[in-house]
């Protein structure tokens, strides 16, 4: 599998927060051939199962990586206009001149239009303006768009995937994106070779308000380790030296309260023997990921956390170098085909 | 509308944390309607209707309102008697000042704020106090750790009541009016009278976790974007009942929010499709308990919330009721 | 009481940051292990311990206190063989100009040194720089050394010894190692009248965490929380306001936080055991904080709880305050109402119980 042309089916799906279905799709139909059962649950979590070589009772490890994306909601209509609101953390410095899709009775393009500087304050040049002063224009006449819009429908940012130089990718969504085609990689790469341990691939739902599907699948599978997927910051312009990680140096793995120490030292362990770059990622307290969720699931789950370089975050334009993607993808991969029958997290100090 | 109950209702005693008065009141109200009812570890009153034997596709349903009011705890007695507090639940000081707080025994107390060098700036908590008539510390009859709710008595104007705490001691009218005119017995319905939702949403997270139902909706009240100067909110007062899309803690399930849409219009009632910005109730927790539990929200639109003049209109109230029975009735 | 004191000592010197809370579990194991019947530890960390009871009363009782401490973690290293760190745990940047620490298992010493006042602008001699500006020193030259020594996610804690000085002892992490002393009371106590499970638990000062992950493994049907919680009893412009706590008048009881709301049934035992002992106790004032209590309430099918604690001086700061006298207290207010709790304490009125 191509890893840009991935990517690119990936990202330009469609699947903001509490509305992943289209998405949802996508991701099923390419873990089916690498997988033995796959399932949606009551909040909308893709799981997908591969079966273990080991003897039964077999333990298991999930692999989280959040499928929804950051978008908009339909709140109300102002004539011929449509006022919209977040679905999760928006940055609104980049919507004035958007184009969206409004996903309607069909899915509409839409602008985010922008009042031309010519009749606009000079003070208001540069401010960006408050949700109520937003509007998308999808260019319809107001009895018609009451008709195929309706409160609540989700807009998504329109944004194909472009090929940047030296290897590089940029797009909408790639926060997270990134990490279920890494996910997607690893069932892959697993498919020929020998795990042991059960591997639950999970694409989860409602990360970007509030890691909840995180939540329900890790209660629902009770794995015995967890590793999650997601993206962290990727050095950019007007970055000092702290908490940035150089694009196309490999991804991230964590290391704080959210992380059980051996989770840590096996995940070097196994990026080291494959010769996978890796960088250590110091996360002194909320990781902000699904992994913060996991880790408390029933009687607690020992976590661990691969991230993947993006620039631009939550922007149409989030930036990635290919390699950290299948990188990543690898190391997830090379940690589990080295989890035996008898390996058991323990405690230093335990008898 | 049974105006006698909701007054019972809205006037009870039940800061957070310290409902058992409005859940003996509740109790009393449930009993002849619920097949059995408990108390759960954290104080709430689960009434249960069973299904009838055999009914085909009989799902668990919670249905949640919540019995906490906001309220006031006691921080500080100072030396000359005036009482300095704390929120329970979101209470906002320019809301209370030249209200009243009446405390657990009976007493009650002017809310007042101190002199403001910047009398422009907008007053907080801490600039406020109650006044308990008392001269000195000593004579205190309250002390730290003591609490209150807000003074706000019932009036039914035309098509409109006002009170305090009608968030959400409406969402508890709703659900006993709903078990008192339940006939069907196609589902196993767990009434959930919920604690402590103002300030942690405990109540509700730990019985839905009892519960372990297959669905669950809240009904709750929500703001309306019909007030002078209101941010933008497509709810008004007396267009019906809304039904929620997402809030600031929460997305609806859309199988549940359809099924609500679905209830609606089976029923003839009006209804309004609700997003609110800010606030959230007890499906957000709901919604996460266990393996996750498709969750919705019927809500009251309510002009002035955590005001001691909360006001609804009684259509609302009624179609909500008219809704959730026929809701219960369906195949879900 | 010197037992209570030498434990405070020996936990308060142990380094335990959140998420590396190891050295503190060796210092627990050794004072409480005879005196348990089953002591393990949980996957985030939390040191349980079982301790079963004459079971004359039906109740499984969850006694917790939280390990670690409020700290630092090293996130980078400069050219210059020094350390960028950030805090774990809530640690304002105004204490960290002119701090000691010790940094990492081997404990090197290490400091944080701010520019000459000399060859400081007076305007900035009133602002504490933040720490992102700021490095710790512990005397390495290279960068490869200083990555050797401390690698990045090396815990960093105050450099501290604990001493008595009168009444009063002085010490770092009494938020909450003051806590894990009356625990370790406590276990070292009884008989009691119910099974009683006390949890020495992780990563209570990012965010409650260990505490939920333990109260769901237990099961309890009421949990107390203990505590060393901040005295604010200073001197002040306004002098007629709340301390908070106050040294010297006892126990802290929890009626509200922004944690949780303790169950008034569970409020007024405490109250009533301390008015029969003679225990001169506070209640802290409400809506201050959170503690453990807000985790464990609200696992599962919900748990009762009360949060009672030691009043500290200056918590999140190198060096706390507390009287000995309030720590004794505490330890008796505790086994004496934990001695009396009953099944109808714990459960609300109103209603018959299915």
């Amino acid at each position: 599998m191509e890893t840009f042309e991935l990517l690119r089916s990936l990202s330009e799906a469609s699947g903001p927060a509490g509305y992943e279905g289209a998405v949802s799709r996508q991701i099923e139909a390419l873990w089916r051939p690498f997988v033995d059962d796959l399932r949606v649950d009551a909040m909308g979590n893709l799981i997908a199962r591969r079966q273990g070589t080991g003897p039964a009772p077999r333990r298991s490890l999930m692999a989280a990586a959040h499928m929804d994306e950051i978008g908009l909601i339909i709140t109300g209509f102002e004539g011929e206009f449509l006022r919209c609101h977040q679905l999760g953390g928006v940055d609104r410095r980049v919507l004035l001149g958007l184009q969206v899709w409004v996903h309607g009775r069909h899915r509409l393009p839409g602008v985010i239009g922008s009042r031309p500087p010519h009749i606009l304050p000079a003070a208001q040049r540069q401010s960006i303006p408050p949700w109520e002063e937003l509007f998308i224009d999808v260019g319809l006449d107001a009895d018609v768009l009451r008709d195929q819009v309706r409160v609540g429908d989700p807009v998504t940012l329109q944004q194909p995937l472009l090929a940047l130089k030296n290897g590089r990718a940029a797009g909408k969504a790639l926060d997270n994106r990134t990490s279920v085609a890494a996910l997607t990689l690893a069932l892959e790469a697993l498919q020929h070779r020998e795990h042991t341990w059960d591997f639950y691939a999970v694409a989860t739902v409602q990360e970007e308000v509030g890691i909840k599907g995180a939540i329900t699948s890790a209660y629902s599978l009770a794995p015995d380790l967890a590793i999650a997927l997601d993206v962290t910051f990727a050095k950019q312009n007007g970055d000092g030296e702290a908490g940035v990680f150089e694009l196309g140096k490999g991804p991230t793995i964590g290391v704080g309260p959210n992380f059980h120490p051996q989770m840590v030292e096996r995940m070097r362990e196994a990026a080291m023997t494959e010769e996978i770059p890796f960088i250590i990622e110091p996360l002194p307290g909320s990781s902000g990921t699904d992994a913060w969720g996991i880790q408390l699931s029933r009687e607690g789950i020992p976590s661990g956390l691969i991230s993947i370089p993006v620039r631009y975050m939550h922007q149409p334009v989030e930036t990635v170098a290919i390699r950290d993607v299948e990188r990543a993808g690898r190391l997830l991969a090379s940690f589990a085909v080295r989890l035996t029958p008898e390996f058991a997290i323990r405690w230093e100090d335990e008898a | 509308m049974d105006l006698k109950l909701l007054d019972r209702l809205t006037q009870t005693f039940g800061p957070s944390g310290y409902e058992d008065e409005i859940r003996a009141v509740i109790a009393e109200a449930i009993t002849p309607y619920a097949d059995e009812t408990r108390v759960d570890a954290l104080g709430s009153l689960i009434g249960i209707r069973h299904a009838s034997e055999g009914a085909p596709g009989a799902k668990r349903v919670l249905l949640a309102a919540h019995m906490d009011e906001i309220g006031l705890m006691v921080t500080h007695v100072e030396d000359k008697g005036f009482v300095r507090f704390t929120s329970i639940g979101g209470v906002r000081a320019v809301n209370a000042i030249g209200g009243r707080a009446r405390f657990a025994g009976g007493i009650i107390a002017p809310i007042y704020v101190e002199r403001r060098e910047d009398a422009s700036k907008v007053p907080e908590l801490q600039h406020l106090y109650l006044d308990v008539g008392a001269v000195d510390r000593d004579s205190s009859p309250v002390r730290v750790g003591d609490t209150a709710h807000f003074v706000g008595p019932l009036v039914s104007q035309g098509t409109r009541l006002v009170s305090k705490a009608l968030d959400d001691r409406i969402g508890c009218y709703v659900l006993i009016e709903v078990m008192r005119r339940l006939e069907a017995r196609a589902h196993e319905i767990h009434f959930a009278f919920t604690t402590q939702e103002e300030i942690t949403l405990s109540g509700a997270r730990t019985s839905a976790y009892r519960i372990d139902p297959d669905l669950a909706i809240s009904v709750d009240v929500t703001g309306t974007g019909d007030t002078p100067k209101a941010l933008p909110m497509d709810v008004s007062l007396g267009q019906g009942p809304a039904i929620k899309v997402k809030d600031g803690g929460m997305i609806a399930h859309p199988a549940v929010r359809d099924a609500l849409i679905a209830a609606a219009e089976r029923a003839g009632a009006p209804y309004q499709m609700e997003i609110l910005l800010g606030g959230t109730t007890d499906a957000a927790v709901m919604q996460l308990v266990r393996a996750g539990v498709p969750s919705g929200c019927l809500s009251i639109p309510c002009r002035y919330v955590h005001s001691p003049s909360e006001m609804v209109d009684t259509a609302d109230v009624e179609n909500a009721v008219e809704i959730l029975l026929t809701f219960l009735e369906s195949s879900l | 009481m010197n037992e209570l004191i030498d434990h405070l000592g020996l936990l308060s010197n142990a380094p335990g940051i959140s998420g590396q809370e190891i050295e503190v579990r060796r210092a627990i194991r050794p004072l409480i292990e005879t005196y348990v019947d089953d002591l393990r530890v949980d996957a985030l960390g939390n040191l349980i311990a079982y301790k079963a009871g004459q079971r004359t009363e039906g109740l499984r009782v969850m006694v917790s206190a939280h390990m670690d401490e409020v700290g630092m973690m090293v996130i980078d290293h400069t050219g210059e063989g020094d350390l960028r760190v950030a805090t774990v745990g809530g640690i304002p940047d105004r204490l960290l100009p002119g701090l000691t620490v010790r940094v990492g298992h081997l404990a090197i010493p290490g400091v944080i040194g701010l520019q000459a006042i000399h060859r400081t602008e007076r305007g900035s001699l009133n602002k504490a720089p933040s720490i992102d500006k700021l490095v710790v020193d512990i005397g390495a030259t290279s960068r490869d050394e200083a990555e050797r020594l401390a690698p990045v996610g090396t815990a960093v804690v105050f450099a501290t010894t604990f001493e008595t000085m009168g009444s009063s002892c002085m010490g770092k992490a009494f938020d909450d190692r003051a806590g894990c002393t009356v625990l370790v009371d406590l276990l070292r106590g009884g008989p009691y009248p119910f099974d009683l499970v006390g949890v020495f638990t992780v990563q209570e000062e990012v965010g409650l965490r260990g505490a939920q992950v333990a109260a769901y493994a237990v099961a309890p049907d009421v949990a107390i929380a203990l505590e060393g919680t901040l005295a604010d009893d200073l001197p002040k412009d306004e002098p007629d306001v709340s301390p908070t706590t106050a040294l010297g008048r006892g126990p802290a009881i929890t009626a509200m936080d922004r944690s949780y709301i303790t169950p008034p049934r569970l409020l007024s035992h405490f109250m009533r055991v301390a008015d029969a002992e003679g225990i001169t106790y506070q209640i802290k004032q409400p809506g201050i904080g959170g503690t453990d209590a807000g985790g464990i309430h609200r696992t599962r099918a919900g748990v009762p709880s009360i949060t009672v604690a030691v009043p500290c001086r200056y918590i999140h700061s190198p060096v706390s305050v507390l009287r000995e006298h309030d720590l004794a207290a505490c330890a008796r207010l505790v086994a004496a109402a934990a001695q009396q709790l009953t099944s109808e304490l714990v459960r609300p009125t109103t209603a018959p119980d299915a």
